[in-house]
């Protein structure tokens, strides 16, 4: 690992905020934010386990054009399970709740959340929807597709359509506490000296994540509740047979939609940041521009929610403004990518693991965005909607985008969420076997796509074969990918070597702290002084 | 704006390129085994929507490829170029804090791209969207169902199922067929790759949409928008006929179904069993009692050459199969399995098989 020279073996702290306190008490009652980040931490992987065995048995049934191992109905529900738990459990808390929980205390100088309480709450707000979601589940599935579409989710699936869309209503407002909390957190607790243009770039996409939380989650939660009582009582709001519109629907769910995207990608833009500025020791190229695309992807994002809608007969012209909008919501992901890219010129390029997942994030993310490009212009997207090809672009985004940044953004601040070091070469490989896994299973899908493979296919033409084994290979290459790091940080967490309070030679609040941090974090509060990723001066910047 | 005017036979090398690259991936000759019928690639489009949807995609992937090549570029260039050395000694890197020239040029640029991209498929799109309907056009009602497709050709007066019959366009006189698109239960959408593009059929909403096919053949296509279990097999087939083969088709079609003077003993006894079991209450033969609307029409049942929306063959062993244990052929579909003896099956089909 190259660091910047140590001489002396650097020691974990006598006292921290894990040995604080022993026992399941002190863990399942805590207030402290980093704490509860590890809560989320053990929820989370969990979800995504079960969400990844779900793929990985989805794309081997698609080995065989007829399906190899199971009936339609069970391949149905298991893409439905897949989307919901990825979506409602894997990555949108993700990041967030995780690194966020963690982080923005310590980044702005705090001592915790603004409301800590709350913030356990909303941990267990969401255990409880997860317990509720995955009971749906087991006791046999919904089979609607995670969009949930009506009226086939509220007058034609058997599934338990009910107890499913209860989990997700739940999960909602534990979403809604997160981001309500990290708000005022962020505007009342920083340090003095800390003003918002020195901020970390983490802080203003959390802060951007958490206003789509608040504002996006609760359309969902009434949609939820309109679908209950149109299933349960027979209120026509959906089904035209009870005198509803099933339009209208689509409406509410892509307003939300749309929004719940860039929930999902948000964190990991801001995690990038952090990445290149530790990982070439240099500032941020064009800071502002980088911290108002985000506030500008976050406004956008709740205008473009008809982009989803362009075969359902909506007027043309209304085609036409969702259009321009959608590649309006590309400007501000554009001049994130350039200013990360103008961050690496001349800089000091490390080729450890965070930085290996950000070079890996923005070419895939590249990728992604420009694919939507095909699928914001309306004449390329009635041939391309509803496609592998949309499958593999917003995978290119959730995946090659959100969960390598979460992934980058672990390896970065493992030595400070535990104080250890995790094997160096075994990240890199694992990196490049996620990054090489990932291209083979998702590259191959958009040529599925232009090609005519529907998405939500249990059996499709035997043509599509030698595409799809190909795409079931890459994903068994990544599962091999995601599982490295689940072995090499459990062991790191016990027998890894020491690492010291900043073993990245990387600017920000957070390396000026002991590894594992204080159950306080500061000793004395922090007075702010320069501005983010001080690089090129002597010393931190800690009053 | 001349550039902006699709002309394939303008962009052929570039669709010759990309035809060669994927028909090794597609195996685009080959359709399903026993079927002389063709791909579903866009890359040989057949329709005037398709023509202008594959030129369209030809510009847009000019233009992202591009991007694509120079960010990428530029980020592998920094990337090796500036790598940490091994002799780093931690020093840290002269510090550049951004520059508004720079910020200004890749906003604005990015800017006038997607004015451009947004213009050229807005313009397409418009074009396909508001065209006018000529009064030569034929029109079909596409009703769907949890999984098949009704077609009404209200113009001559008779209900068919799962094969759609269509009369070739010929683009210096079109004759385009337009279609209005309708939904009985949940959400489909219509979509047959190398005519047009999608739309969705949406219970209470009708949409419409129109292809106008260059060549009489077959065209592939499947439902777009899940609907429910057996939404994969719920698949499309679109007859291009000369003008002369659609009429005669239209003119078989309008005859009525066999009386029983004209089919043997089984046969006769098959119908009785047909119009005496839970058949009728979703299947209609016309000129019989038989007039239920919520499975396919069987008035003409053997002029189609497949059963079960396009699921297998209509041979006799294929009929009888799927009346006898449907979930065999299309598991979940609405077809119920029919409780009778195993004579009553041979009887029923038989019956079926007189459906010409």
């Amino acid at each position: 690992m190259s660091t910047v020279a140590v001489e002396v073996t650097p020691t974990l702290p006598e006292v921290h905020y894990l040995n604080a306190d022993y026992g399941w008490r002190s863990w399942l009652f805590t207030t402290d934010h980093k704490r509860i980040a590890w809560l989320y931490l053990f929820a989370i992987t969990g979800f995504f386990a079960v969400g990844g065995l779900m793929a990985t048995l989805m794309r081997l049934n698609l080995v065989e054009p007829q399906g190899a191992l199971m009936e339609p109905a069970s391949y149905n529900k298991l893409f439905t399970a897949h989307g919901l738990i990825m979506i409602f459990f894997f990555l949108a808390p993700s990041i967030p709740t995780v690194l966020g929980n963690f982080l923005i205390p310590i980044m702005i100088g705090a001592r915790d959340v603004a409301f800590p309480k709350l913030n356990l709450l909303s941990w267990y707000i969401f255990m409880l929807a997860g317990s509720v979601f995955m009971l749906a589940v087991i006791r046999g599935g919904v089979d609607t597709g995670w969009t949930l579409y009506t009226p086939l989710s509220t007058t034609y699936a058997n599934g338990h359509v009910l107890s499913a869309a209860v989990g997700i209503f739940i999960s909602g407002f534990s979403s809604i506490l997160t981001g309500l909390n990290f708000m005022v957190t962020i505007h009342k607790m920083r340090a003095p000296g800390m003003t918002w243009f020195r901020l970390p770039l983490f802080i203003w996409s959390l802060y951007a994540t958490s206003v789509i939380f608040v504002l996006a989650m609760p359309v969902i939660a009434i949609t939820l509740a309109l679908i209950a009582l149109e299933r349960v009582f027979h209120v026509g709001i959906f089904d035209p047979a009870l005198g509803g519109d099933p339009i209208l629907f689509q409406h509410l769910f892509w307003f939300f939609g749309h929004p719940e995207v860039y929930i999902l990608i948000l964190p990991s833009m801001g995690v990038i940041s952090e990445l290149v500025a530790a990982g070439c020791r240099k500032r941020v190229f064009g800071y502002s521009f980088v911290a108002f695309s985000s506030v500008a992807i976050a406004a956008i994002s709740f205008m473009v929610w008809g982009l989803h809608m362009f075969l359902t007969g909506q007027s043309v012209y209304a085609g036409f403004v969702f259009s321009a909008l959608s590649f309006a919501v590309a400007i501000p992901s554009a001049i994130k990518v350039f200013n990360w890219t103008a961050t690496m010129h001349k800089a000091s390029v490390s080729y450890d693991a965070p930085m290996l997942y950000a070079i890996g994030f923005i070419g895939l993310f590249t990728i992604g965005g420009l694919t939507g490009l095909f699928l914001a212009s309306l004449g390329t997207d009635v041939h391309l909607h509803d496609t592998y090809f949309v499958v593999a672009h917003f995978h290119y985004v959730m995946v090659g985008g959100a969960i390598m940044g979460y992934l980058g953004g672990l390896h970065l601040w493992w030595p400070k969420m535990t104080g250890k070091l995790y094997p160096e070469a075994w990240a890199r490989f694992a990196c490049l076997l996620v990054f090489a896994g990932f291209n083979l299973t998702f590259g191959p899908q958009f040529i599925l796509g232009y090609l005519g493979m529907p998405r939500r296919y249990a059996v499709y033409p035997p043509e599509f074969q030698v595409l799809n084994v190909m795409s079931s290979a890459g994903a068994s290459i990544l599962a091999v990918g995601y599982f490295i790091p689940l072995v090499y940080f459990t062991w790191s967490a016990f027998k890894g070597p020491v690492a010291g309070p900043n073993p990245w030679g990387a600017k920000g609040l957070e390396w000026t702290i002991p590894s594992p941090p204080p159950t306080n974090n500061f000793d004395v509060t922090p007075i702010v002084t320069q501005e983010a990723y001080a690089y090129g001066h002597e010393e931190a910047h800690v009053g | 704006m001349r550039f902006l005017k699709f002309d394939n036979s303008k962009a052929g090398w570039a669709l010759q390129i990309l035809v060669v690259l994927a028909s090794p991936l597609s195996g685009a000759s080959a359709g399903p085994p026993g079927d002389p019928s063709t791909s579903t690639s866009i890359f040989r489009p057949a329709s005037t929507p398709a023509d202008s949807i594959l030129g369209l995609s030809l510009f847009v992937f000019a233009i992202t490829g591009t991007i694509f090549l120079i960010v990428a570029g530029l980020l592998i260039y920094s990337a090796v170029k500036f790598r940490r050395r091994r002799n780093d000694d931690g020093r840290e890197p002269a510090q550049i804090y951004g520059s508004n020239q720079l910020e200004l040029a890749w906003t604005v640029i990015p800017v006038l791209i997607v004015v451009v991209l947004f213009l050229t498929a807005a313009r397409v799109i418009h074009a396909i969207q508001d065209a006018r309907k000529p009064a030569n056009a034929t029109e079909v009602t596409v009703v769907g169902h949890q999984f098949w497709w009704e077609y009404r050709y209200s113009q001559f007066d008779f209900v068919t199922a799962n094969e759609l019959h269509v009369p070739v366009s010929d683009p210096k006189d079109p004759s385009p067929t337009f279609l209005t698109l309708l939904s009985a239960d949940t959400d489909h959408s219509f979509w047959v790759p190398r005519l047009a593009g999608k739309t969705d059929l949406i219970p209470n909403h009708p949409n419409t949409t129109w292809i106008d096919p260059h060549e009489a053949g077959l065209y592939l296509g499947q439902c777009a928008q899940y609907c429910g279990t057996q939404h994969a097999k719920m698949l499309l087939r679109v007859y291009v006929q000369t003008r002369a083969d659609f009429d005669s088709w239209v003119k078989a079609q309008q005859q009525s179904s066999p009386v029983n003077a004209q089919m043997d003993q089984e046969a006769a006894e098959g119908k009785r069993i047909f119009e005496g079991t839970a058949c009728i209450n979703c299947h209609a033969v016309r000129g019989t009692v038989a007039n239920g609307r919520f499975g396919p029409d069987l008035t003409h049942l053997m002029s189609r050459d497949t059963i079960a929306a396009g699921a297998v063959p209509n041979t006799p062993a294929n009929l009888r199969l799927w009346i006898q244990t449907p979930d065999a052929i299309k598991p979940g579909s609405l077809m119920p399995a029919m409780n009778l003896s195993d004579e009553d099956f041979d009887r029923l089909a038989a019956y079926l098989l007189t459906l010409h």
